[in-house]
């Protein structure tokens, strides 16, 4: 298990330095304009671009120019001209506790509701119910983010004053940081919720048809028994799997829309700020640091992914 | 409609699918008898095709949606029509300083306090339908057929760009293995460890600037064919992983071994052999994909790195809107609701399209192949 | 050939009728394409301590037979009828959780395929200990344990103690199977149905575990139903065979019977694809020619009739199963032929075989 860990985590840095170079090419070579203009920002004097090109290593070969970057954004040094010269791994750090409210508390909401209407669907197949959680689920999957925000924010908070219409209050003060995140919490679980029922409804049909399924009821397991301990259990399988890899999506930066639209000065509102200021420095920090918790979360769900499966687990792939 | 059991006691058993005992009353998956049709064939009740398009005829709320999505696509390309006959003006066209007479009425199209007019259906014979956007005074019809015809451009087109290379680089990994697969793989794993979301922007963004420019290919920033590839290129590993996998399942199977026994050669083997296997799946992604297509452009316009202006799509249409939030919230709702009920109508049809395809599919698009907010709705 | 059970404890049944008695079993299910019928008004009897074999090729109805004795078929979308008795009691009318009680414990059913038979994500030990607790929580888990251990010993798996704690994909095929037959023993049921236990498995191991399951039949009396397609297995193992077709069943009787003294086309058709060493070689091996039928769509009258070279005008009316020798009343099948025409038409080459359809 811990050689299957370790070999995990190297694959994971090798990935990391892959996006680094990736995301460097992107920001650097793609353009067709000159990348120390764009990051010296609109009002750039010809000094301050001289400047720029110094610092961000425009001045050398490739690999010492990514070697510069990188180093800059690594140790915490880089800092964004068209942004009010904010340290920008400063702003990233300040943002993650209002990202991790938002993701953690629309997690738990769409988890359990997405499990809850799954299993409802997987138990009625093909009847009415089932059906019924089906359309609701399509829905919630196909509506876009903005929509359900912007519906909310106006009927909720501005018509009917029952919510607050944006911002973000620190923990401290449980009653308000709630209030202030709930709308946000529903507008990104809706999403989740109706494709997570689905991934279950198919994951728990899937399973239900397997013999093992069979062979617990011939064995005379009660119903329950059999439901929980034989198809949920290995129904779930895939759901954690997914979820780890979803929220490190979301904590990643995923979530800008939704903290624009409410106001939370997260990650995501600092990348939708960064984009519309066109400010490369920020965009390319903001994603490679995405980037790593992503692949950290892939690399947490890989071996996840083998505690709960002990046929990965153990070197056998799955018959 | 399935008999009641007339067996006292049933409390609700689990539910036996049609899986394990089909094998066993030796139904094939069509319901005729035991000899299933080799893949290619017309088995007992006809082709695998032939079946399939009797299951798909006989789920209407699938049909309906199809219609739907068609209606739709039909309504925007005739987006000159209606703006030449019925309204009169163009997408671009601002009407700031008119007025419209409506049924001896005299209205303003943008009121001094900036607040357009709203949506007048037909009483003025069609224009301004659903009304006027903002204070620029643009006829909001007619630039939501205008802005979808964007959008469902960069969708379907975005959808063609990743399956052409979805399959070939699932082809060429899946069959050679080797050192073809582990960069293909590599290469794919990379992009994919890349939020979709993130990626997109990124290119988005970068391409917003200066346009494209690859040797003799100049793409100015406002062509759609800048969205339209980046979204194309950042989900094809979605697509390419699960169809590799396939492909290397199918490569141990016997027919592939009297091929190549046969002399037959690799690009032979592929497409006449391997890729009539993968249709099915293919045909889903696709169509499921034109939905998650959709959803990214919106967000990317959103965001101000996927459609740029002078062109616009619904993605720029809702950010537009956004600036008028509270004071004409339908700005906003309109072309969401466009793009609900379009990739609504999508994924109604795209699962309806699975379940007829293969009603026990095996092949997951979702789980484990992405995540929620990168298969389906992009944050 | 016969297996004679000797030094078993027949466990007697009520009043010492059959231990297991099935009357007129029909089950019909409701697919997208209709109404298939999988059982036909299948009957026969299972007396303590007996091996009863139920032949037939996929799509007979074997399975589903066997799986309807113990209620699995049971859902929205089929429809039982008929009369499953164990030792006198009815069990077709029992509630899902009085079933509950019978499965595992009375009657214990193992299946083909021994890789997906067992849930991966538990060890074996704990899938053996679920049983038995679930038909009895007062036992510990150690007890439980313990005894699991002990049961894998029994079926012949050796390091049983270690082996316990090892989940399903660390035993082969083999050993799986075994597991799977100790776990359906864990609680001494009167009834063992294995359902083409050896179909999965290598032609060495199908011996190992015909053997095991003949060892179990003889020293513990346990009433075994062997349901298989391959007669070669039938030979070893049984005392009476029941072959099924389409559904229904065409031919019963004791193995001698079915052996020596075929009645049904359909056997011949069997006995003549198997290999034997000791009579004179064929030329080519015969088959039965065509497939069997869709159950949507059955032919009238004997649904045989299509792949039956000895067909005639009356074979248009379905054959009720029937003793048609004289002397023997146990020994049924659903042929219109004369017995003096079965005798002479099911010799092909100096053995017993189905002759090619002109």
């Amino acid at each position: 298990m811990l050689r299957f860990a370790v070999r995990r985590l190297l694959g994971a840095i090798a990935v990391l330095f892959a996006i680094s170079v990736l995301v460097f090419l992107i920001f650097n070579v793609v353009p067709a304009t000159n990348p120390a203009q764009r990051i010296a920002g609109k009002n750039a004097t010809p000094q301050l671009i001289k400047n720029v090109e110094k610092e961000w290593g425009f001045d050398k070969s490739l690999p010492e120019q990514y070697w510069t970057q990188m180093k800059l954004i690594f140790t915490g040094e880089a800092t964004s001209y068209s942004l009010a010269h904010i340290n920008i791994d400063e702003r990233i750090l300040e943002g993650i506790p209002v990202t991790a409210s938002l993701c953690i508390g629309a997690a738990i909401i769409w988890l359990a509701f997405g499990i809850l209407l799954g299993y409802i669907s997987a138990m009625n197949a093909g009847g009415l119910v089932d059906r019924f959680v089906t359309v609701i689920a399509l829905i919630g999957i196909s509506m876009p983010v903005f929509w359900l925000a912007s519906i909310f924010l106006y009927y909720l908070t501005y018509k009917v004053e029952l919510f607050p219409a944006s911002g973000y209050e620190p923990l401290s003060n449980p009653g308000k940081w709630a209030s202030h995140l709930i709308l946000p919490w529903i507008s990104l679980a809706v999403l989740f919720a109706g494709f997570y029922s689905r991934v279950l409804r198919s994951s728990m049909l899937d399973v239900m048809n397997e013999d093992y399924v069979r062979t617990a009821r011939a064995k005379g397991l009660s119903q329950r028994r059999v439901t929980v301990r034989h198809v949920l259990r290995n129904s779930l399988i895939p759901i954690v799997t997914l979820f780890g890899l979803d929220f490190g999506v979301l904590i990643g930066g995923g979530a800008i829309i939704t903290e624009s639209l409410f106001n939370l000065e997260g990650v995501g509102y600092f990348t939708a700020e960064a984009l519309g200021q066109q400010d490369f420095p920020s965009i390319m920090a903001v994603t490679i640091f995405g980037a790593f918790f992503i692949v950290l979360f892939n690399t947490f769900v890989d071996i996840a992914y083998a505690y709960l499966d002990p046929r990965i687990r153990l070197g056998t792939s799955a018959v | 409609m399935p008999p009641e059991s007339e067996n006292p006691g049933t409390e609700a058993p689990i539910p036996i699918g049609t899986g394990a005992l089909d094998a066993d009353l030796g139904i094939g998956p069509d319901g005729a008898g035991v000899v299933e049709a080799a893949p290619g064939e017309a088995g007992p009740g006809g082709g695998p095709w032939a079946v399939a398009w009797r299951r798909l005829r006989r789920n209407k709320v699938a049909l309906f949606s199809l219609a739907v999505f068609l209606l739709i696509v039909i309504c925007c390309l005739l987006a000159p029509v209606w703006a030449n006959q019925v309204a009169h003006t163009g997408p671009n066209t601002t009407h700031t300083l008119e007025k419209l007479h409506v049924g001896g009425e005299v209205r303003e199209v943008v009121e001094p306090s900036g607040k357009a007019i709203g949506p007048q259906w037909f009483e003025a014979g069609g224009k301004f339908f659903l009304g006027a956007d903002g204070h620029l005074g643009r006829d909001e019809m007619v630039r939501l057929l205008y802005g979808g015809r964007s959008s469902l451009f960069i969708g379907i087109v975005a959808a063609l760009i990743t399956t052409i290379l979805a399959v070939t680089f699932a082809l060429l990994a899946g069959y050679y293995g080797g050192w073809p697969d582990t960069i293909i793989s590599r290469a794919m794993d990379v992009i994919w460890a890349f939020p979709v979301v993130l990626l997109g922007i990124s290119l988005g963004i970068v391409l917003a600037v200066g346009g494209l420019v690859i040797g003799p290919i100049h793409l100015k920033s406002s062509s759609l064919w800048i969205p339209t590839l980046i979204i194309g290129v950042v989900y094809t590993p979605y697509m390419a992983r699960p169809l590799r996998g396939e492909i290397l399942a199918l490569r141990e199977k016997e027919f592939i071994e009297a091929a190549i026994a046969q002399g037959a050669s690799g690009f032979r083997i592929m497409f006449v052999e391997l890729l009539p296997n993968l249709l099915s799946t293919i045909i889903v992604f696709f169509t499921l994909n034109i939905a998650n297509n959709m959803l990214l452009e919106a967000v990317l316009s959103y965001l101000g790195a996927g459609v740029q202006p002078p062109s616009s799509s619904w993605g720029t249409m809702i950010s537009e809107g956004f600036q008028a939030l509270y004071s004409q919230p339908i700005l906003t709702i309109i072309p969401g609701t466009a793009i609900l009920l379009t990739v609504l109508s999508v994924n109604v049809f795209g699962d309806g399209l699975r379940d007829a395809l293969d009603p026990k599919s095996k092949v997951r698009f979702e789980a484990r192949a992405g995540t929620a907010a990168e298969m389906d709705n992009p944050i | 050939m016969s297996a004679a059970t000797e030094a078993a404890p027949a466990q007697p049944g009520a009043g010492g009728g059959p231990l297991l008695a099935v009357e007129n079993l029909r089950v019909g299910f409701a697919t997208e394409d209709g109404r298939v019928q999988a059982v036909d008004g299948v009957s026969f009897e299972l007396e303590p301590g007996e091996v009863l074999a139920i032949v037939g090729e996929s799509g007979s109805g074997k399975s589903v037979t066997a799986q309807t004795v113990i209620g699995l078929t049971r859902s929205p979308n089929s429809h039982i009828e008929g009369s499953v008795r164990l030792s006198g009691e009815e069990l077709t009318t029992q509630s899902e959780s009085q079933l509950q009680k019978v499965r595992g414990s009375q009657i214990a059913m193992i299946f083909q395929d021994p890789m997906t038979s067992l849930n991966p994500v538990y060890t074996v030990g704990k899938q053996i200990v679920e049983a038995i607790r679930a038909h009895d929580s007062s036992i510990g888990k150690k007890a439980a344990h313990a005894r699991a251990a002990e049961l894998l010993g029994a079926v012949g798996i050796a390091d049983s103690e270690r082996r316990v704690d090892d989940y399903p994909h660390e035993f082969s095929g083999g050993m799986r199977q075994r597991a799977m037959i100790a776990m359906g023993l864990a609680l001494e049921p009167s009834v063992l149905i294995a359902d083409e236990p050896t179909t999965a498995l290598d032609v060495t191991i199908q011996a190992q575990i015909l053997h095991l399951i003949q060892d179990l039949n003889r020293s513990r009396g346990l009433a075994t139903i062997l349901i298989t397609h391959d007669l070669g297995v039938v030979a070893e193992v049984a005392d009476r065979v029941l072959v099924m077709y389409a559904g229904k069943v065409v031919e019963q009787g004791t193995l001698d019977d079915i052996f020596y003294d075929p009645q049904h086309p359909y056997t011949w058709g069997l006995l003549g694809s198997l290999t034997r060493l000791d009579q004179p070689r064929p030329h080519r091996l015969p088959q039965i020619s065509g497939s069997p039928p869709s159950l949507l769509r059955l032919p009238k009258g004997c649904a045989f009739r299509p792949r039956c070279p000895h067909e005639f005008a009356k074979c248009k009316e379905v054959p009720g199963l029937e003793a048609r020798l004289p002397a023997d009343p146990n020994h049924c099948d659903r042929c219109w032929l004369e017995p003096e025409q079965k005798a002479r038409l099911r010799e092909i080459e100096g053995r017993i075989g189905l002759e090619e359809p002109a």
